[in-house]
């Protein structure tokens, strides 16, 4: 019995651009989960309106004591902003665990595809996720009584340096996601993460209204740093130094986190 | 039937450790170019941890593997382009349909566009899954979901599969239907790795196997030659209870033929002489009216052969009794 062999697989298209591609299809892909998933479409629509009608009109009154010559909705919406990119960034977690439960990891891991591609992937989608994310709020933002006071092209500037938060944040939780590697738990260690990072901060309320020793962390961590960029962009004043600050806080979340991202990845797939 | 056509795979010494458990312990073997390999154990004994190092997943601690020809680990990506994998539970997209899937993975093997999407309407097609194929896994049975996982791995057309326990948890029709695929693939030159915990099922496919057990190959043969060192076949008569089987059992030890070992309501005789040693054993319940309530003369299975090397049955954990290890020496 002489059987046919099956034939020796050809290395097919690979090129430069077949990383891109890779990174590009499991972005698509999830996209489409992130789509077709209630809990993960609430989480990204549903959740941050809620937050923003309750903090609009709920600490309206309050703040108004603290702040002096703004509209409390004109302070809050940069908050609102950053906030929403950081509890987003949350959705990285969910999805990279999801797939180190479901197996996919290694599925994928034994396909001859870019080793980068699945947390690049991730992250990008997680990145296009917080666009629509933000667009949407800019949108709700305005119908609360929100206005830009210094021009478009600094208040989207405002929005990119929000996005490039998220991207950096998206880093963190890819960690916690391959680390703890179910959805559930991801979520649960996420939080306690996350709420003080959002909530001592500059993002709601002035620093200034906290207790001395809160301040000293609400007022260097890289939430207020963003915030107060954001919020000189949109009111205008002096931008550079949050600027700068901020970014160089993102430099260093990606330097700590995309490595141990990328050697967790590895030992999970 | 062996079509010397080389090895497809070879494993030397292969071994790794997790912490202070060893999973594999100098584990070597070859697979014949478009031949079924069968990895049989039970659950522990390092079959898996052998798919994950020759699917590149796993580096292994000490040896190595080729598969056609490229180590898995210095050519790891290499081996990527000829290896399919299906495992033991269904990694598919619960999210995406039936048809995405099929497309990411082809999309991710490097598969142009239209070869890709004709491959998965192709494969949705001849696993049944053409009606589903627009509708999300997570409606699938797991019937479904599993033939979409074997589906998945054949997209790119690997001449080498790994099939990590493809049965387990199946009913029997899913069962037929998977093993019938497995045969087309050989017969189209397919080199394929099963992992199994059923006997039946190493005996039905596998051309070769190696039984595993705590990280070390015990024996590596064909399935015909492990069962021909029992040198016989196997005379079953079952009984309606425990009680019966017990009495008849002490009935039948007592006559000079082979001895019967019993396991709850089944008596075992190994022999050469069946049919002889069948007449005699139903001619001696019958003088004390025992009537049992199914008899079969059967080849051994695996099971038995597994007995006759470990001393267990596979899906025991504890060893039986000292005639049995000494048959293992003797082995």
């Amino acid at each position: 019995m002489t059987a046919a062999l099956a034939a020796l697989r050809r290395p097919g298209r690979e090129s430069l651009l077949s990383p891109v591609r890779d990174v590009l299809a499991i972005a698509g892909r999830n996209l489409n989960v992130i789509r077709r998933t209630p809990r993960l479409l609430t989480f990204s629509t549903i959740q941050p309106l809620v937050f923003l009608v309750l903090f609009r009109y709920v600490f309206a009154g309050v703040a108004a004591k603290t702040l002096i010559g703004i509209p409390y909705v004109d302070y809050l919406m940069p908050g609102i902003f950053v906030q929403v990119t950081v509890f987003g960034a949350m959705n990285t977690a969910i999805g990279l665990a999801s797939d180190v439960q479901s197996g996919l990891l290694e599925r994928f891991g034994s396909l001859p595809m870019s080793r980068v591609a699945v947390l690049a992937g991730r992250t990008i989608a997680d990145f296009a996720r917080n666009i629509f994310v933000v667009a949407l709020m800019v949108g709700l933002g305005y119908a609360v009584g929100f206005r830009i006071h210094n021009g478009t092209g600094p208040f989207l500037a405002g929005l990119a340096l929000v996005l490039a938060f998220g991207l950096a944040m998206s880093w963190v939780y890819a960690v916690v996601g391959l680390a703890v590697g179910d959805p559930e738990t991801a979520q649960a260690a996420g939080f306690p993460v996350l709420a003080p990072l959002v909530f001592a901060s500059s993002a709601f309320i002035p620093v200034s209204t906290m207790p001395g020793w809160l301040q000293a962390f609400a007022a260097h961590q890289p939430v207020s740093y963003t915030a107060s960029a954001m919020r000189a962009l949109v009111l205008g004043g002096p931008t550079s130094a949050y600027v700068w600050e901020s970014l160089a806080w993102y430099a260093g979340i990606i330097i700590v986190f995309a490595p141990l991202g990328a050697w967790l990845y590895r030992r999970n797939a | 039937m062996t079509v010397d056509a080389g090895s497809a795979i070879v494993v030397e010494r292969l071994t790794k450790h997790f912490g202070s458990l060893t999973a594999l312990d100098k584990v070597s073997f070859e697979v014949g170019a478009g031949t079924v390999f069968g990895l049989l154990g039970p659950n522990g004994a390092g079959k898996t941890t052998a798919i994950r190092i020759l699917t590149t997943l796993l580096k292994p601690d000490g040896g190595r593997a080729s598969v056609l020809g490229l180590d898995v680990v210095k050519d790891a990506a290499a081996v990527r382009y000829q290896i399919g994998m299906a495992g033991q539970y269904a990694t598919v997209d619960e999210h995406l349909t039936g048809r995405e899937n099929l497309r990411l993975i082809g999309r991710l093997a490097q598969l142009r566009r239209q070869e890709f999407r004709a491959r998965a309407d192709a494969l949705l097609t001849r696993f049944g899954l053409a009606d589903a194929a627009s509708r999300p896994v997570r409606t699938y049975s797991g019937g479904m979901r599993r033939r979409l996982d074997v589906a998945a791995a054949l997209v790119a057309r690997p001449p080498v599969l790994f099939l990590d326990e493809p049965t387990t948890g199946l009913d029997l029709l899913s069962r037929n239907e998977l093993w019938a695929v497995i045969r087309d693939l050989v017969a189209e030159g397919t080199t394929v790795v099963l992992t199994t915990q059923y006997l039946e099922e190493a005996d039905r496919l596998t051309d070769r196997l190696a039984v595993v057990d705590g990280g070390k190959v015990i024996a590596d043969d064909t399935a015909a030659s492990l069962k021909s060192r029992l040198g016989s076949s196997v005379v079953e008569i079952e009984m309606a209870d425990e009680r019966s089987a017990a009495s008849a059992a002490a009935l039948l030890a007592q006559r000079r033929g082979p001895r019967p070992e019993r396991g709850s309501n089944r008596i075992r005789l190994t022999s050469s002489d069946s049919s002889a040693v069948l007449m005699d054993a139903l001619h001696t319940l019958d003088l004390s009216s025992l009537r049992p309530t199914a008899v079969q003369i059967r080849e051994p299975s695996l099971d038995d052969v597994f007995l006759l090397l470990t001393g267990r049955h596979a899906d025991d954990s504890e060893p039986a009794g000292k005639d049995l290890t000494s048959v293992r020496s003797a082995a």
